[in-house]
């Protein structure tokens, strides 16, 4: 038995309930290694079994973490449903009821990974202007590169698929996993650079050798004499830039189609319908980097639906009486194993003082962890959002029941 | 590591692939940009700037005058590193790479160079980026530059990559996972995975037995009637500490038996400090794993 971070409490925890009730796209963010994939499905689950309603949990992960936690062997681009039987055997139960509105709900939790490879073919298939052209993209060894190695491109294919599968229409509340980035603003801005990308007046300057003398392969002869070619060459070699000017060519033709399309995933960034959770551990390092991105979601205006600390240490490390006791057994256990001898038979009394010593010096240990993370939590000042506690369980989570325990400590 | 490093009397280089000048603070000191500082005797420390990095190469590699000429760098590298994104990433181990290059030469006072690499899901992009580059370029400076770069990260007697990871369950399977696509994908040399924050073992066997007699209601009471109310969050929270340590256990015994990698545990430190006298601890549990 863990007791809860707030046990005896009378003011009321903060929670996610109406958050999660009035949202439709809840994004969780924060550092990495804080347990924000578990954090986020825990969400996802709970609300599906509380609020009612179809709730999908997406993750941009590549390390494929939500498909451990949900059970999940096989996580594709495809949105599958979780069975409602092992919900159930969770003690996720789903309400039959629907919500509200006309639609006729198809309750439960679902769940997605994100294909990057798959999302961006999908993309182009979409928005090339000819299966020609689409496919002249897809065979270019750069396209290739790019889409199937570097990271980056996550991040803005993470946020066209959340556009791709709100604008479908299907779910009464998405929840995101946003991947794990060098810099949490990455996935944020990815929109943004990528309509400036193919807005720029460089690219079309690049690309020039290629559309002046119309077909790929052109030689940029002509241009020989401007010093960016000339260094692009010496740099690059030709070949790589013919491959490079090539890929642009075709990739340009989307043009209009995917500037379009940034414009509006940056815009559901901004609805109001869309809210971002901050996670975080109680570490220097995390909360750092946390509260920076709380920050940054302020200067754009986005929305901060609530910060959770996970994995925070119980508040009874923080008591007067388990430290008075604690110190008693470190200072003298003897008094204690005297004691103890009367009401257990058998005891060995070195044994005992051993054990009584220990768990006392075990306490203060954790106590000065406890007394870090308290200190720490009263560093992040006051924030415009609710912060909600997680405590640190004994387990790991790694199951829906796993998932059903952390999400009662998110939810009122 | 790089602390222990320099305590051993090497010249060492700790570099911040992301970029992070604060890695400084470990040892107390102001952040660091791209130049390296001294941030400890026979340490120096520099953050990762790739822009920075592309105009040492320009400088250094083609004699290419700083801008001016090519009209604004900074915008056309924000062009490049957006057109092919590899080119941050090859940017990064270039650097790291030439110092080593350097060093070896003797060129550089350099006798390691610790790199704080980019996490999990990053690492193989950015350490395969110079064989993705090598595919892509089939000929020109670029080629033979990825070449050397590749044949160093692949040299055993150069560089080791090593994995840090905590006792928990997700961080070890990513671990494993990590482990297993850098054996198959790249061929830089493992080193060791290094476990952090491992909890202290508190009962042997009879421990275990005389922890759950105490823990019975009536041995509850007496010892409260010496040391107070409290008892019961004292045992509690042992349950917890031997809870967590007996999950962490079963964690490292999957990693153990998947890596067949040397592995050195550190121990969680339960202290309030921060800064220099944490990174003096943690060389030191590291020295004394390392036998040194």
């Amino acid at each position: 038995m863990t007791p809860g971070p707030n046990s005896g409490g009378q003011v009321k925890r903060p929670s996610l309930d109406r958050l999660l009730a009035t949202k439709s796209i809840a994004i969780f963010c924060g550092p990495g290694g804080v347990g924000k994939t578990s954090v986020a499905a825990a969400s996802a689950a709970v609300a599906a079994a509380r609020l009612g309603g179809k709730v999908l949990v997406v993750t941009v992960d590549p390390a494929k973490r939500l498909a451990d936690a949900l059970g999940l062997s096989a996580l594709g681009n495809l949105e599958r449903p979780v069975p409602a039987e092992r919900l159930k055997a969770a003690g996720l139960e789903v309400r039959d009821a629907a919500p509200s509105g006309g639609h006729p709900p198809t309750p439960g939790l679902w769940a997605a990974m994100l294909d990057t490879k798959q999302s961006w073919d999908d993309l182009v298939l979409r928005h090339a202007r000819d299966e020609e052209t689409a496919y002249r993209i897809l065979e270019n060894r750069l396209y290739h590169n790019i889409t199937a190695r570097f990271v980056q491109s996550h991040d803005y294919i993470a946020m066209e698929r959340l556009h791709e599968i709100h604008a479908e229409g299907g779910y009464d509340l998405i929840v995101v996993d946003t991947p794990p980035t060098r810099n949490a603003l990455d996935f944020l801005e990815a929109p943004e650079r990528m309509a400036d990308f193919f807005g720029s007046r460089l690219l079309r300057w690049l690309t020039m050798p290629y559309r002046v003398g119309g077909k790929r392969g052109a030689r940029m002869v002509n241009l020989a004499s401007k010093p960016f070619y000339q260094v692009a060459d010496r740099i690059l070699g030709g070949q790589f830039l013919e491959d490079i000017g090539e890929f642009f060519l075709n990739f340009q033709t989307m043009y209009e189609g995917f500037v379009t399309r940034a414009r509006s995933v940056e815009a559901l960034l901004h609805d109001r319908r869309t809210t971002f959770v901050v996670v975080s551990t109680l570490e220097a390092a995390p909360l750092r980097e946390a509260e920076f991105f709380i920050s940054e979601l302020s200067a754009r205006k986005l929305h901060l639906g609530a910060v959770v600390l996970n994995k925070t240490l119980p508040d009874y490390f923080l008591g007067e009486a388990g430290d008075a006791a604690a110190r008693a057994l470190v200072a003298d256990p003897g008094p204690a194993v005297e004691a103890a001898a009367g009401a257990v038979p058998g005891l060995d009394p070195a044994t005992a003082a051993r054990v009584l010593a220990t768990i006392g010096e075990s306490f203060l240990n954790f106590e000065v962890a406890a007394k870090r993370e308290a200190e720490l939590r009263g560093e992040l000042g006051r924030l415009p959002a609710p912060v909600l506690r997680v405590p640190a369980f004994e387990e790991d989570i790694h199951d829906l029941r796993g998932l059903a325990r952390l999400g009662e400590c998110l939810f009122a | 590591m790089a602390l222990l490093a320099a305590q051993q009397g090497r010249q060492v280089l700790l570099v911040s692939a992301d970029g992070r000048g604060d890695i400084a603070a470990f040892f107390e000191k102001r952040p660091v940009g791209f130049r390296p500082e001294v941030v400890f005797p026979g340490l120096s420390a520099m953050a990762m700037d790739t822009e920075a990095s592309l105009q040492e190469y320009l400088r250094l590699n083609l004699r290419i005058p700083l801008p001016g000429r090519v009209g604004p760098l900074a915008k056309m590298f924000d062009f490049v590193a957006n057109a092919a994104p590899g080119v941050k990433e090859i940017l990064t181990v270039g650097k790291i790479c030439w110092e080593v290059r350097e060093a070896i030469e003797g060129r550089a006072k350099w006798d390691l160079v610790v790199v704080d690499a980019a996490a999990t899901g990053h690492i193989v992009a950015q350490l395969g980026a110079p064989q993705a580059i090598e595919e892509l370029v089939t000929v020109g400076p670029v080629k033979t530059q990825t070449g050397w770069m590749g044949d160093l990260l692949a040299d055993p007697a150069v560089t080791a990559l090593n994995v840090v990871t905590t006792p928990e369950e997700m961080p070890v399977h990513e671990t494993i996972e990590l482990v297993g696509k850098v054996r198959q994908t790249l061929p830089v040399p493992l080193g060791a995975v290094v476990v952090n924050r491992v909890l202290p073992e508190l009962f042997t066997h009879a421990d275990e037995v005389a922890f759950e007699a105490l823990r019975q209601p009536a041995a509850v009471a007496a010892l409260g009637g010496v040391v107070g109310p409290g008892i019961g969050d004292v045992l509690t929270a042992a349950d917890l500490a031997v809870t967590l340590r007996r999950t962490r256990a079963q964690h490292l015994t999957r990693l153990r038996g998947a890596v067949e990698l040397p592995l050195l545990y550190l121990p969680e430190l339960f202290i309030r400090a921060q800064g220099m006298r944490v990174t003096r601890m943690v060389a030191d549990s590291l020295g004394e794993e390392l036998g040194l």
